[in-house]
């Protein structure tokens, strides 16, 4: 357990999570950008193939929502959602054995990357077709809704997806039905390899469409991991009591290109490290520190988390790849792929 | 037993599967207060009202991705999408979503939904509202593929449809709404996948779906009473999952295949199954398969082009006669 020094006045004035929840938020971070630092190097020895897209500085957006929603609540993720998969409590030995293809992956290898679901942890699918998932999130809101369980569904998307019809469909009819779901926006200023505010009408994509749903404006720092917390603790209090969606733009920046293939040239020189100043994870750990909580014990969360992603890499490497039975399983409900008698 | 339109069946299966099961629940555009825009969901929503039975924006993405959402997580939704060519506008949820979430997850997610829609020409509504998509959702893994012919098969495969584990997208023809037809009262249940033999006869077996069914049956009336020609005519019904058995035993038994298609002409159903009829019982055929199909054109407005081009009973019977003599 972590122990406390006296707390300097400015903290304290900040200081309405407690230690529980800061630690959680901490770990939560430390784990996702450990996980997607290994993910990187195990691409350089070719033992991830295809494709991934890295969540390297979205950490406090992942950290703060998983931390902040119920354990049965819904998680609806894009291809870029290793970070979301995690932040639910989905195990790194089935992300890592996922994107590696092997037997211990979450889907034993039919999914890959972009596809991540841990459906025990309310991760209801990565989806990697843009916008594809909103309307399906306010769908399980809207069951949420009929069962009358009080159940979220927080949609997690990027900021080129606020320009494709299903965004507007999902916000429209969400609204409309006063569905529980929250839709969440993690605006990294590229879409793809494209700014966002070269294609886009509007200064902030999300924030500014908020009115067209009759929703309020919600533009958040999504580099603050207790910032994004307390706007998910509202939105999420909000849907429960029955008050509807909401729309939450959080404003990110990711540190790699948009996926393995992308080194990110077309950013200008500089941005990248104006960015890395407000580096989430670090960010938050100096935090902690100034609130009292002793640097050995955040050290040792670190150590863990690094033993716990060793052990995950180790685990996965022993996976034997998926056997061929898989390969016709599953497509429908009796376990088979017969089309025909 | 009761008469029945079509159209009638259609409500009458939803009912009867909504008064079974409470985690039935029904979505599209004008479906509920207006009853649909062919009249086939009349009465639902007083029967179980604005919760159950719920009218959406014109928003075909928002309404299959909230029938999946909600399917997978314990719900069992129907979804309406009014004419089967709007499908091109939500086809993402259909092939990429819907029906790969199953398999992509090593069986995680379930995807138990039906989307119904009105598809098919005959009613001078141009290329636009008119098409027949089915061979469309046949090309994608995962989905099954139903039609019915004639009102008891509406409600039936409507019910096995609506209680089946797996996504269902069911074609109703629009020609057919106002067709009449005995349909059971009680709790009924038909089976997917089973084709059926409507009449048997010695020389041809034909093979015809939805509104070609009707049209195959009399033509094959017209072949038997005026050219001497016996022909079988089997309603496929379901094209995924695809009865083989019953198609192969007729051909088999007959020597001969025509398949009688509305889709156009390139990859229509009807080319799967002379496929599979020729490479499973090629030395029992007497000669070379036909297919009668829509030529590969989009379909025109005018009631005499598009008469012209949707496979006719009359050009049913004179391709029979003249390629098999």
């Amino acid at each position: 357990m972590a122990t406390k020094k006296k707390s300097p006045a400015s903290a304290r004035a900040n200081d309405d999570l407690g230690e529980e929840t800061r630690i959680a938020l901490f770990r939560s971070q430390t784990e996702i950008r450990q996980v997607e630092q290994k993910a990187y190097d195990l691409f350089l020895q070719n033992l991830i193939k295809g494709t991934s897209h890295l969540a390297l500085g979205h950490e406090a957006v992942a950290a703060g929502f998983g931390v902040a929603m119920r354990p049965d609540d819904y998680s609806f993720c894009t291809y870029r959602g290793h970070h979301h998969t995690l932040a639910r409590g989905a195990s790194m030995t089935g992300v890592l054995g996922e994107l590696m293809g092997r037997d211990c992956g979450l889907l034993r290898g039919k999914g890959g990357s972009m596809h991540l679901t841990s459906a025990e942890h309310g991760v209801m699918g990565s989806y990697a077709i843009i916008g594809a998932h909103l309307p399906i999130a306010a769908g399980a809101a809207w069951s949420a809704q009929y069962r009358g369980t009080e159940q979220v569904a927080v949609c997690f998307f990027g900021d080129g997806t606020t320009n494709i019809g299903a965004f507007h469909e999902a916000l429209n009819m969400a609204a409309v039905w006063k569905l529980p779901v929250i839709f969440v926006c993690e605006n990294n200023l590229y879409m793809e390899y494209t700014p966002i505010k070269d294609v886009t009408a509007v200064e902030n994509p999300a924030g500014d469409r908020a009115a067209s749903y009759g929703l309020e404006k919600i533009v958040i720092d999504g580099n603050d991991a207790d910032e994004v917390y307390r706007t998910a603790q509202a939105a999420l209090a909000r849907a429960r009591a029955g008050d509807g969606p909401s729309l939450i733009e959080c404003l990110t920046y990711r540190h790699s290109g948009h996926s393995r293939a992308d080194p990110g040239a077309y950013r200008p020189e500089g941005e990248l490290e104006e960015w890395l100043k407000r580096d989430p994870v670090p960010t938050y750990r100096a935090r902690l520190i100034e609130f009292g909580i002793a640097e050995d014990a955040l050290a040792g969360i670190e150590a863990e988390v690094k033993d716990a992603v060793e052990a995950a890499v180790k685990t996965a490497v022993a996976s034997p790849p998926p056997g061929d039975d898989l390969l016709a399983a599953d497509v429908w409900a009796d376990g088979g792929a017969a089309w025909r008698n | 037993m009761a008469e029945l339109t079509y159209r009638e069946a259609v409500a009458a299966g939803i009912a009867q599967e909504m008064r079974r099961d409470d985690r039935v629940v029904f979505l599209g555009e004008d479906v509920a207060a207006a009853g649909g825009v062919f009249k086939a969901t009349v009465g639902l929503l007083d029967e179980f009202g604005p919760v159950r039975v719920r009218d959406t924006p014109i928003s075909e993405q928002a309404i299959l991705g909230a029938a999946m959402g909600a399917a997978m997580t314990g719900l069992r939704p129907i979804a309406e999408i009014m004419f089967s060519d709007f499908l091109a506008v939500c086809w993402d949820l259909v092939a990429n979503e819907i029906a790969k979430s199953r398999y992509m997850t090593n069986g995680q997610l379930e995807c138990p939904l039906v989307i119904r829609t009105a598809n098919g020409g005959g009613s001078r509504f141009g290329a636009q509202h008119s098409q027949s998509v089915e061979n469309w959702a046949m090309a994608v893994p995962g989905i099954k593929v139903v039609a019915p012919s004639n009102a008891a098969d509406v409600k039936g495969l409507l019910a096995a449809a609506v209680r089946d584990p797996d996504p269902v997208l069911f074609f109703e023809h629009k020609s057919l709404y106002a067709t009449k037809g005995e349909v059971p009262d009680d709790d009924h249940v038909d089976a997917l996948g089973t084709a059926k033999v409507l009449r048997q006869g010695d020389d041809v077996t034909i093979v015809a779906l939805a509104a070609m069914v009707p049209r195959a049956v009399a033509a094959a009336e017209i072949l038997a009473a005026e050219h001497g020609i016996s022909a079988t005519v089997v309603d496929v019904r379901s094209l995924v999952p695809l009865d083989t058995q019953t198609i192969l035993s007729e051909v088999v038994r007959t020597g001969r295949l025509v398949t009688v298609e509305e889709n156009p002409r390139l990859c229509g159903w009807g080319a799967e199954i002379a496929s599979i009829v020729a490479d499973e019982c090629f030395y029992d055929l007497d000669g070379p398969l036909i297919r009668i199909t829509t030529p590969h054109i989009p379909l025109p407005s005018a009631d005499h082009l598009e008469d012209l081009a949707m496979p006719s009973v009359t050009r049913i019977v004179e391709t029979i006669r003249t390629r098999i003599d």
